[in-house]
């Protein structure tokens, strides 16, 4: 039946009778329809209202900056978010500790007792935890950003709002289980004796910011691919598994920087990598400022030497691809509607 | 008057994708079947819709009168010509309101009313008297995948109805519900269509329409073919007489012919 439809599309089509077959489709609907509403007839006069606003396009164009005017959206979705994680959970947010802590006590054994990082890295612990927590944060935002707005379809197919709302409510979640981490990190740092620089502190903030614009760029590039193409997912969720041994948590960055001549260019694109940067950064803010003067002659070099450089450098690259992400999304969400 | 809705040369075109998986693509390369078609659902439309009318929108499945809606609430924007709207904007479109499955009736209302442009305070203030509309009492607290169709739609309305909006988009998602709630609906729709609001009604039912509405469009495969305001000498008959084209009963094609339609 569909088949011979479609074939018939092709031909010339023969009008007269297209147009009495609509009208008798036309006549049956209505005599079965004409009472399928009860009617109710106006009362009372008809008052003029003044509508105090514009005539402006009703389809969402504001992008980002539209989803930060709403933030009492924002919110509702992101506790909704939240919500549905833990509906029938019966450790609830504990979950999200859980994982990263078996991850730390594995690495912790394996890396420190059997292959002997213990002794190379002092701190080795809060070392390896700092990565931890970085790439936490970074892989939550990402693999959660990309499947935000197909989990949310019954919504994007037909209530208008500015669709950034869902990858950005994915940061914000990101942000709210990774937090409490960054506490317990500070907790261990404090008692290990922190001391910290000005450096340090730049470094962090430096940290931060790459680590936050690289995400969402990607959180919100992938969440509109994953519409058309659900495979992003899964491409994400496998980049994810090697992400761990991309930066320097489990082993120190001078190991890295002792291969730079022999490997140039597996350097520089080991380096590249923002997450690695950001990683980079943030053992400056938390581990370095544990490390103890005499160690650091002993140890070599535990940073990149254009770090302050680079990192800005680095920064703009993701600010450049938050643009170009934001550019790409607003092209393509017009079709997030049909394509669900 | 000022203007509401301003529609111009309008064109929303659909893509059919036929395969999905690489697999399929290269079958269907091979066997040189088309990867995807494109048709167009509503095509070149225009019109212009002052504030506090209320326009009726007839035609058959398939026309494209929920394309038309979601086009003037701005979740789908048009191809080609545009699309202007003044002020807030409610309604329900397709089946069933946009709600999240695992969401309760409660967090629903909120989420909802957000979307529509409600603060937190004006949901607050309003609640009671969604709940009462919608008539579903204890079920507020039940996640809206365990609500039926009816249910679904009382809350859906409700909603949307007490958003103040300044422009009401209805399409047949009324028919769900029964029949007094039908009745309420209808009243509360001609209570904020004599306070001023532009409305978008979507029925077949004709003594209904004729009722509500001030002006008819009919669309016919995307096109707008009959647009007239009741004050102008347009009337729903005129615009069922369209749609027949002829009103000669006799040749009637079959059930089977009809499809889906009955
Ligand atoms: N997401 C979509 N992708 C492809 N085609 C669609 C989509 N949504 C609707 N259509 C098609 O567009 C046409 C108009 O649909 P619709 O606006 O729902 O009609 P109506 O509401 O008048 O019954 C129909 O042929 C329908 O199959
Ligand atoms: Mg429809």
């Amino acid at each position: 039946m569909r088949a011979a439809n479609k074939r018939a599309s092709d031909e010339p089509v023969d009008e007269e009778a297209r147009r009495k077959k609509a009208a008798a489709r036309a006549r049956r609907m209505l005599k079965n329809k004409a009472d399928s509403m009860p009617v109710v007839e106006a009362t009372g006069p008809r008052q003029k209202r003044m509508v105090d606003a514009e005539l402006v396009p009703p389809s969402p164009r504001g992008g980002l900056l539209e989803v930060f005017q709403q933030p009492y959206l924002l919110k509702l979705i992101v506790s909704r978010q939240l919500a549905q994680m833990y509906a029938a959970s019966l450790l609830g947010l504990a979950w999200s500790y859980v994982q990263p802590a078996m991850r730390f006590g594995i690495y912790y054994v394996v890396m420190g007792f059997i292959l002997n990082l213990h002794d190379g890295v002092p701190y080795f612990a809060i070392h390896l935890f700092t990565g931890i927590v970085v790439v936490h944060y970074f892989g939550e935002t990402w693999g959660g950003g990309t499947r935000s707005i197909w989990s949310n379809k019954a919504l994007v197919q037909k209530m208008r709002m500015p669709r950034e709302l869902f990858p950005v409510a994915s940061m914000l979640v990101a942000a709210y289980h990774t937090l409490p981490q960054v506490l317990v990190l500070i907790v261990f740092c404090l008692i290990a004796g922190w001391h910290l620089t000005w450096g340090a502190v730049a470094a962090g903030v430096l940290g931060t910011l790459i680590l936050v614009t690289f995400a969402g760029a990607l959180a919100l590039f992938f969440a509109a691919l994953n519409v058309f193409y659900r495979d992003f997912q899964n491409i994400v969720q496998t980049i994810m598994q090697f992400m761990h041994f991309l930066v320097p948590m489990m082993y120190p960055f001078g190991r890295v920087w002792k291969a730079h001549n022999e490997h140039p260019w597996l350097y520089q694109i080991y380096i590249a990598n923002p997450v690695a940067q950001s990683v980079i950064l943030f053992q400056k803010f938390f581990w370095y400022s544990l490390v103890d003067h005499p160690h650091r002659e002993i140890k070599g070099r535990s940073f990149p030497p254009d770090m302050w450089v680079r990192g800005v450098i680095t920064l703009g690259v993701c600010l450049v691809l938050v643009w170009l992400a934001q550019k790409f999304f607003s092209r393509v969400e017009g079709k997030f509607p049909e394509r669900m | 008057m000022t203007d509401s809705i301003r529609v111009e040369n309008v064109t929303k075109e659909f893509t059919m994708q036929y395969h999905r998986t690489l697999k399929e693509m290269a079958v269907a390369t091979a066997r040189r079947l088309p990867l995807q078609e494109k048709f167009l659902a509503v095509n070149d439309v225009s019109f212009n819709v002052e504030q506090g009318e209320s326009v009726g929108l007839m035609g058959l499945n398939g026309s494209g009168k929920s394309t038309l809606l979601k086009l003037i609430n701005g979740v789908m924007r048009p191809d080609k010509g545009s699309i202007l709207t003044r002020g807030r904007i409610a309604g329900l479109i397709a089946t069933g309101a946009g709600f999240h499955p695992q969401l309760t009736g409660r967090e629903n209302l909120f989420l909802n009313g957000a979307i529509m442009g409600m603060s937190e305070a004006e949901t607050k203030r309003k609640f009671d008297a969604i709940v009462a509309f919608a008539d579903i009492g204890k079920f507020m607290d039940t996640p809206v995948s365990h609500y039926s169709s009816g249910m679904y739609a009382r809350l859906g309305f409700s909603i949307a109805i007490h958003v103040d909006a300044d422009i009401f988009l209805a399409d047949e998602v009324l028919a769900v519900g029964d029949r007094p709630f039908k009745r309420k609906c209808m009243a509360k729709m001609q209570e904020i269509r004599q306070q001023g609001t532009t409305i978008f009604y979507v029925s077949h039912a004709t003594a209904s329409v004729r009722a509500m509405c001030d002006r008819v469009i009919v669309l016919e495969s995307g096109h707008m073919t009959y647009d007239s305001k009741i004050t102008e000498g347009g009337s729903v008959e005129g615009a069922i007489h369209h749609l027949q084209y002829d009103d000669e009963p006799g040749d009637e094609p079959t059930d089977e012919e009809l499809g889906a339609d009955v």
